[in-house]
């Protein structure tokens, strides 16, 4: 076989990134059959501004399970792991009242460390799943199903399941805000996206990481610490769903314990639709990314539609059984989509 | 004989069981309501739900596989049946018929696209579960069912007696049925050529597709049975409400989950065992009903639930890793 180096750059581009490019394929067709069924009420700068400010909520939380994805577990906890941060940095905000005039140094500065504050609560969450879940050896469905029972449980005993709202301004900009026309938060989410993209792809951690998921034991026996990649990966999944967290106060201008519990299992269907590997080691951000605008398009132009969001979540769930089926290439459907026939091609020729 | 109590004193079960009589104990000489007939009755009651949810989902996760779609199941299953049951004079037998019908068509889908798809069941379920539900609100609206059958109002009441307080007791339809739910998943699991099939595939499932266990027909059968579980705890529920809403089931899929892995039903199937699940029920039930009966805020509920999953995963880990060590 030839070595890849010499193929073609397009090509070894659309084998390298068979996901991201089937799922974006996926988006221009239904963008184009929209498009066409709801003309200019879809095709407008409206319409990709609302798309921008609904995909980070969800987004963020999606980097934050699709760590722990890669590392081969699975992390229940982000939902409460979110709302704790929110309401973290939410009590401390109410603190800002009585001294520091809005607009001064010390008020700005007073939120900054608010948020950090918050940031901070939620690496722990993450540090004690990383614990129970590499020094114990839980398995991560039951040892974050437990976090996730015990973060939302004392974030109703500490609030009695009241609503904080009503933040100072920069915070609420963090959902609301735009810059140059592009929200706020779509930014930090594609910052986000670079930052875990970089971390995964550049840094030992993160190759590290992909090994772990891969298999285990090979790691363990090539010389890596199993335990404090894993350690780390869970704090890092603890510190995204803290920045989930800090969105969602923003947007919503408040801050509650059961806010946005149905982003749970939503979040991993946008990470496996995404191209990650649920058993672990392989999955890239690009791919999720791509997930998560064509989930947002569909739910767009649904709601353009005038279907209920109920209609939405279903056709989530049939397009992951049915980009799956694709995937698995064993149906007939499979073998006629020329990019996945080709991704197992080259599989087989590497292999070779 | 020693050697089987040693055994058993070693087992998962014996540890949970010990938690669960030292914590009634606890319960009964801090509070006067606890070990009272009316406090039991009402337990029982109020866990049917869940309970006979996680004798189906027992089944499953022995299996080998998980299902997080149940919840959406059951709604479905209610809706339909009792959809029917309000226009159409179909009885007792017709409601449970419908729902069962409905359930297990739901868990034979799953199944089927678990076995087609070959991706893992966690997310294959996820997917039908938002399928299931979204189509069920989207068709129904979101509509309450409100004006139930006479007789499904009523319920059973059997072999009622009065205690001196004048309090009356009986066999009530939620406990019955939860009783049943567990009967029968024992006797699938232990009693039958089935079940130790299920455990084999458990197992190991590759081993037992090569001694030429017909895997595709047990799945099928597993999926088949969650939905069926799911049909009858739904029926229990909604006669326990007095109506249909179906948005109220969603979201408690992964408080079952708890409840049968804190049972030691294993993640990666092989294991668990009816005792341990019902002890697994038990516990969180106890665990919650004490707590609101010794005057702790409700609001503080689900922390020490989940500090209780913590602390038992964890030292079940722990002691696994000493034993193999």
């Amino acid at each position: 076989m030839k070595p890849s180096a010499n193929r073609p750059l397009i090509s070894r581009f659309v084998r390298e990134n068979a996901t991201t490019v089937t799922l974006a394929s996926i988006f221009m067709a239904l963008l184009a059959v929209f498009g066409l069924i709801l003309g200019d009420r879809l095709l407008s700068v409206g319409t990709f501004q609302s798309i921008a400010f609904q995909t980070p909520e969800l987004g963020i939380l999606a980097l934050a399970m699709m760590l722990a994805l890669l590392s081969g577990g699975l992390n229940l906890s982000i939902i409460s792991t979110a709302n704790l941060c929110a309401l973290t940095i939410a009590s401390v905000l109410q603190f800002t009242i009585p001294w520091g005039a809005s607009g001064s140094v010390l008020w700005l500065t007073w939120q900054v460390g608010a948020v950090a504050a918050g940031l901070a609560v939620a690496i722990l969450v993450g540090l004690l799943n990383g614990l129970i879940i590499a020094y114990f050896g839980v398995s991560p469905i039951l040892a974050t199903l437990g976090t996730m029972i015990a973060c939302k449980g004392l974030a109703i005993g500490l609030t009695r399941g009241n609503v904080l709202s009503g933040f100072p301004d920069p915070i609420v900009a963090i959902g609301n805000g735009t810059f140059l026309g592009v929200p706020l938060a779509f930014l930090l989410f594609g910052v986000l996206c670079v930052f875990v993209s970089v971390v995964l792809r550049r840094s030992s951690f993160g190759q590290k990481l992909y090994l772990v998921g891969a298999n285990e034991k090979a790691a363990q026996f090539s010389g890596i610490h199993v335990k404090r990649v894993l350690l780390l990966t869970y704090a890092l999944s603890g510190a995204l769903a803290g920045c989930g967290g800090l969105v969602m106060m923003a947007r919503f201008n408040s801050a509650n314990a059961s806010y946005g519990e149905s982003f749970l299992l939503i979040s991993i269907l946008a990470a496996v639709l995404g191209g990650i590997n649920p058993y672990g080691g392989t999955g890239k951000v690009s791919g999720l990314f791509a997930a998560l605008l064509l989930l947002q398009l569909i739910s767009s132009a649904f709601n353009l539609m005038n279907f209920s969001q109920f209609l939405t979540i279903a056709i989530w769930g049939a397009l992951l059984i049915g980009v799956s089926a694709l995937r698995s290439g064993t149906g007939i459907f499979g073998r006629l989509l020329l990019l996945e026939f080709w991704r197992a091609k080259s599989v087989v020729s590497e292999k070779a | 004989m020693p050697k089987t109590i040693q055994r058993w004193t070693r087992s998962h079960e014996f540890w949970l069981l010990a938690v669960v009589v030292v914590l009634s104990m606890f319960l009964t000489a801090a509070t006067d309501s606890f070990l009272t007939l009316q406090n039991l009755f009402d337990l029982l009651t109020s866990t049917s739900f869940a309970g006979i949810l996680a004798a189906g989902l027992l089944v499953v996760l022995v299996f080998g596989g998980i299902d997080i779609s149940f919840t959406a199941i059951a709604s479905v299953a209610q809706y339909v049946a009792l959809t029917i049951a309000k226009t159409y004079p179909i009885g007792w037998f017709g409601v449970f018929f419908v729902a069962c019908c409905t359930g297990i068509l739901c868990g034979l889908f799953n199944a089927a696209i678990i076995h087609k798809v070959r991706i893992s069941s966690v997310i294959v379920t996820i997917s039908t579960l938002n399928i299931f539900f979204g189509l069920l609100i989207y068709i129904t609206r979101g509509d309450y069912i409100t004006s139930l059958p006479s007789y499904f109002r009523e319920g059973i009441w059997w072999f009622e007696f009065t205690d001196s307080n004048g309090f009356p007791y009986a066999i009530n339809f939620q406990a019955l049925l939860l009783v049943v739910a567990f009967f029968m998943t024992w006797v699938l699991l232990n009693k039958t050529n089935i079940g130790r099939q299920i455990y084999a595939v458990g197992g190991n499932e590759i081993a037992a597709e090569r001694l030429g266990f017909h895997v595709f027909g047990l799945r099928c059968l597993v999926y088949g049975y969650m939905g069926f579980m799911a049909a009858i705890a739904s029926i229990s529920q909604a006669q326990l409400a007095q109506s249909v809403t179906p948005t109220t089931l969603i979201g408690k899929e992964l408080e079952v989950l708890a409840a049968v892995v804190l049972g030691g039903a294993s993640l990666t199937g092989g294991n668990g065992s009816v005792f341990g699940a019902v002890l697994g029920v038990m516990l969180i039930a106890i665990l919650q009903n004490g707590l609101i009966l010794l005057g702790v805020s409700s609001y503080w509920n689900q922390f020490f639930v989940g500090c209780v999953i913590l602390l038992a995963v964890s030292a079940t880990a722990l002691s696994q890793r000493r034993r193999y060590a």
